[in-house]
């Protein structure tokens, strides 16, 4: 299993060196220009000369090369130096100062250019980090609340199949499969905030949660986002959930479990509960990326303004080193949580062993 | 002396006004705006977008602002310098600024001409990228004789002095906070672009890229009652919709910005209860430009490209008077505006409708005259020949490509106009493009405004400040589009009359709003008469507010924000 893993490991830094070329090629043969939105005022030359100060009339390579040794070099650096530094987990540790922060013209020559965005002229990856905590807190939480009423939903279905709650069950994931957020986000919040006014329609992200009626704002701020979020979320899972049971639910070791005499509460919830699991795990597991990955739509609905907005944002203003740069962290998370779902099949069913 | 006398009054209209409101500085509590494209940087040298030039506003200021009626009225300064004043030199090649004297930073620093020479170096510096560059074109050098007093010389003499220095986009930064952080070092300046110091009625507390900014009121604020808000969120993101349900349904926002929402939407908002539209009318003209060269694939590299010395670069028929009178005349202005803008639109028939003084009064085109247009074709001989329902001219016949950017309005004005050609005898193919390859300049993308390889495009443009000099500039013959300028210039109809450009070099060398005013206009008459475009939609800006929020004056001349410190709570 280790050494499976060790493999694995090993065998992912090639695919992503592989995917990251292969999104900044992408990028890069789009069509589109970061000073697209400067308004039609400025002159060409002027953006010309903007353009250049982006470092746009380097040669693509030499910007791959670039960007490649940002990710992989200096943000490292500044990682570690933060660890040992800041962090609470290495604070004991010497402080160390690999990276050498640019503080204006007195050391330009020598000190470690970061990734900067083209919109805001600030480390892309200290953006990324100040909009993890939102995403986290409203697409973390809907992933967490749609899996935990997905499950009940899914086995009871299937335990009962084409029962009036089998029905409502497939009619509600119908509904949530096809009702898009853009629809959906804005029902609640017509119905919700302009009608009754129970819930903000704009999320702030400046709360702080400091005390009981601080947290009382940011639950009823999640509300509806993690309400829409939700929907889909539970749609999906708990239509995998019931497919796996109703497949183990006619096996003969079900027969057998009943025929020994055990009662039907540990035939359901232990034997076939068991079983099923294992494709259900590697679903919700698969999907753990795509909470980092925020929800495009619904952040912006509801101005999340979390990495989903981020991304949309740094698309539509045609921010190459931000969308490279979220997209490979996007690619990143899904190879690992990739080899996390194959390590966990291992550890549910004994019969799979990776050598 | 008469621009004096104006800004006299209105300096006394705003004290009257505020004495009314009479509170203390941070009395009202919280201001919550909304722009719903976010701030991405609080430099605006740095990026030109309205959004980051806007919200900077509230931080940092220039030395003079123009006010909602296009007038200049001092800033950080004690007067506007004019001929007459002396501040503007009589050969007109020089303009000295006093600065109000003490005036300080919000760090309590003393604000000096220093300040204001080291913005100008700051934004020339050739490797900095600076967006608002233009603004300086022309200065040779930036004076300080003592520390209130600016001088700036131009190459030559400058009728309109008011460019460096003047309105949100030129403001000015702290020498001391931004001294290391000039050309290559710019970008690198993260906390000083995302934390200006600077002279206005908020400081920054926190700033979140691309979200939010929350500010609180400058403890050394110049008049010690203002601002009345101790505190401002200032969130960005989402969509106009949102925008501008926040304010005027659910009231939780007490301004939102730029709410370009069709009307019915905007009237079944202001239903809600909650707050008010309000417009603003910019110079910004939706037109369609009709190119002058010809757009034929079959010319290679000279697609598109006037005065090809082996000739066939006219356009086939949008030269000839009866077309492009005629396809003006078949549009319904009228209903354009009501369809696609409501209250923040008017008819226009002029190139530069504002600001009032500039704004032509000979053309008239609020009626739409189809069987006018018709008789026009047909007296000059352009008639369906071959019985296809389309008009020939010389065997050719009338068939348009126009196109527009991606954007639900401008397809509508598509739609409508190309139903109005056709029953003209036009023959119209609609082609649309995503907004930032259209705009986007880039010179190997055949899509782009600038290459025009279509007959008939549509877009809107506008200038900032008040002086439409270098606006009108872009009908002049050497700013063209062409190969060897990379496509880039400003005159995208490739429009060239010899009078037009001997106007307007009339127009640079002549001072007096009244003789300027006299010959922008007859400058647009001759563009408009002469088939360079066709004006469609004199386009306002329509923002909304909480109806509990005092003291807005919108204003397109400047930033939105430019008298926030003037706003106050209401009951």
């Amino acid at each position: 299993m280790l050494t499976y893993t060790i493999r694995r490991l090993i065998l992912s830094i090639p695919t992503l060196l592989f995917i990251a070329l292969v999104i900044f090629m992408l990028l890069e043969l789009a069509p589109g220009d970061p000073m697209a939105q400067v308004p039609l005022t400025v002159p060409a030359e002027v953006k010309e000369q903007m353009r250049v100060a982006l470092g746009l009339d380097q040669p693509s390579y030499v910007r791959f090369w670039k960007w490649i040794v940002q990710i992989f070099w200096i943000e490292p650096k500044v990682f570690i130096d933060w660890l040992t530094t800041s962090s609470g987990l290495f604070g004991w540790l010497p402080d160390t100062a690999f990276y050498e922060r640019c503080v204006g013209l007195s050391n330009l020559d020598t000190c470690d250019y970061r990734a900067l965005s083209w919109q805001t002229r600030s480390p892309v990856i200290d953006i990324v980090l100040q909009r993890i905590p939102q995403t986290l807190w409203v697409v973390g939480t809907a992933y967490v609340v749609g899996i935990l009423i997905a499950l009940p939903i899914g086995i009871y279905s299937a335990y009962r199949q084409y029962s009036w709650f089998d029905q409502a069950g497939t009619f509600v994931s119908m509904v949530g499969f096809s009702v898009p957020p853009f629809f959906s986000g804005v029902l609640v919040i017509v119905i919700f905030s302009v009608g009754l006014g129970w819930f903000p329609s704009i999320y702030d992200t400046t709360l702080e949660v400091n005390s009981w009626e601080s947290f009382k704002k940011q639950i009823n701020q999640m509300i509806l986002p993690v309400m829409v979020l939700a929907l889909q979320i539970t749609a999906q899972i708990s239509r995998f959930m019931r497919a796996s049971m109703l497949d183990n639910l006619n096996q003969d070791y079900v027969r057998t479990a009943r025929a020994k005499g055990l009662g039907e509460r540990v035939v359901v919830m232990v034997h076939v509960l068991r079983n099923s699991m294992i494709p259900v795990v590697t679903v919700i597991a698969l999907g753990i990326p795509s909470i980092f990955g925020g929800a495009i739509i619904t952040e912006q609905v509801f101005k999340v303004n979390g990495i989903g907005q981020m991304l949309i944002g740094a698309i539509q203003a045609n921010d190459l080193p931000t969308v490279q740069t979220l997209t490979f962290v996007f690619a990143f998370l899904i190879v690992m949580f990739n080899l996390i779902a194959d390590v966990l099949y291992g550890i549910l069913d004994p019969r799979i062993r990776y050598e | 002396m008469k621009l004096k006398s104006v800004l006299m009054t209105s300096a006394a209209a705003a004290v009257a006004l505020a004495g009314m409101a009479a509170a203390e500085r941070g009395s009202d509590g919280e201001v919550k705006i909304i722009y719903w494209q976010a701030p991405s940087i609080l430099n605006p040298f740095l990026s030109g977008g309205t959004k980051d030039v806007e919200s900077a506003s509230m931080i940092i200021e220039p030395l003079a602002r123009y006010n909602e009626k296009g007038e200049l009225v001092p800033w950080l300064v004690t007067e506007i310098p004019t001929v007459d004043n002396g501040g503007v030199s009589a050969d007109l090649t020089s303009i000295t600024w006093k600065i109000t004297p003490g005036l300080t930073w919000s760090d309590g620093t003393a604000f000096t001409s220093a300040d204001v020479a080291f913005t100008y170096e700051y934004c020339t510096d050739p490797e900095g990228g600076c967006a608002q560059v233009t603004k300086f074109e022309g200065v040779t050098s930036v004076e300080t004789p003592d520390a209130l007093t600016v001088v700036v010389n131009f190459a030559g003499p400058t009728p309109n002095p008011y460019g460096p220095f003047v309105g949100g986009e030129s403001p000015i930064l702290q020498k001391a906070q931004f001294e290391q952080c000039k050309g290559a070092a710019a970008p690198t300046c993260t906390d000083q672009n995302f934390g200006p110091v600077g002279t206005g009625p908020f400081v920054v507390d926190e700033f979140k890229p691309n979200d939010v900014i929350v500010m609180s009121a400058n403890p050394n604020y110049r008049d010690p009652a203002k601002p009345a808000f101790a505190k401002v969120t200032f969130k960005g993101g989402g969509d106009a919709t949102a925008a501008g349900r926040a304010v005027m349904e659910t009231g939780e926002f007490d301004y939102a910005w730029n709410l370009q929402l069709a009307p019915d939407v905007i009237a079944q908002m202001q239903e809600g209860g909650k707050g008010t539209p309000v417009a603003g009318f910019g110079p910004l003209v939706e037109r369609l430009m009709l190119n002058q060269a010809n757009p034929d694939p079959a010319r290679g590299d000279m697609r598109s490209v006037k005065d090809d010395p082996a000739g066939g670069s006219e356009h086939p028929f949008l030269g000839d008077p009866a077309v492009y009178k005629a396809l003006s005349m078949a549009i319904d202005r009228t209903l354009l505006v009501e369809i696609g803008y409501g209250q923040a639109g008017k008819v226009t028939c002029n190139w530069v409708p504002a600001p009032d003084a500039f704004n032509s009064t000979s053309m008239m085109c609020d009626t739409q005259d189809m069987e006018g247009a018709k008789k026009l074709l047909d007296d000059a001989g352009i008639v369906d020949s071959d019985g296809d329902g389309v008009r020939e001219k010389d065997g050719v016949p009338l068939k348009i490509l126009y196109q527009t950017s991606t954007n639900a309005v401008r397809q509508d004005f598509q739609a409508l106009i190309k139903g109005w050609w056709e029953e003209l005898g036009v023959a119209t193919e609609l082609r649309n493009i995503n907004a930032s390859v259209f705009f986007g300049g880039d010179p190997g993308s055949p899509d782009t405004f600038q290459k025009f390889f279509a007959d008939v495009e549509m877009y809107a443009n506008t200038f900032n400040g008040t002086d439409p000099q270098s606006y009108l500039g872009n009908g002049l013959c050497d700013k063209a589009p062409r190969p060897d300028t990379q496509w880039q210039g400003e005159n995208i109809s490739r429009f060239c009359m010899p009078e037009f450009d001997a106007l307007h070099a009339k127009l640079r060398d002549t001072a007096g709003i009244e003789a300027r005013a006299e010959i922008g206009k007859q400058l647009n008459d001759m563009m408009v008469q002469n088939g360079g475009m066709i004006p469609l939609v004199h386009r306002g800006r329509l923002s909304a507010h909480a109806n509990s929020l005092g003291g807005v004056v919108l204003n397109v001349w400047d930033s939105e924000l430019w008298n926030v410190a003037d706003w106050h709570r209401i009951d």
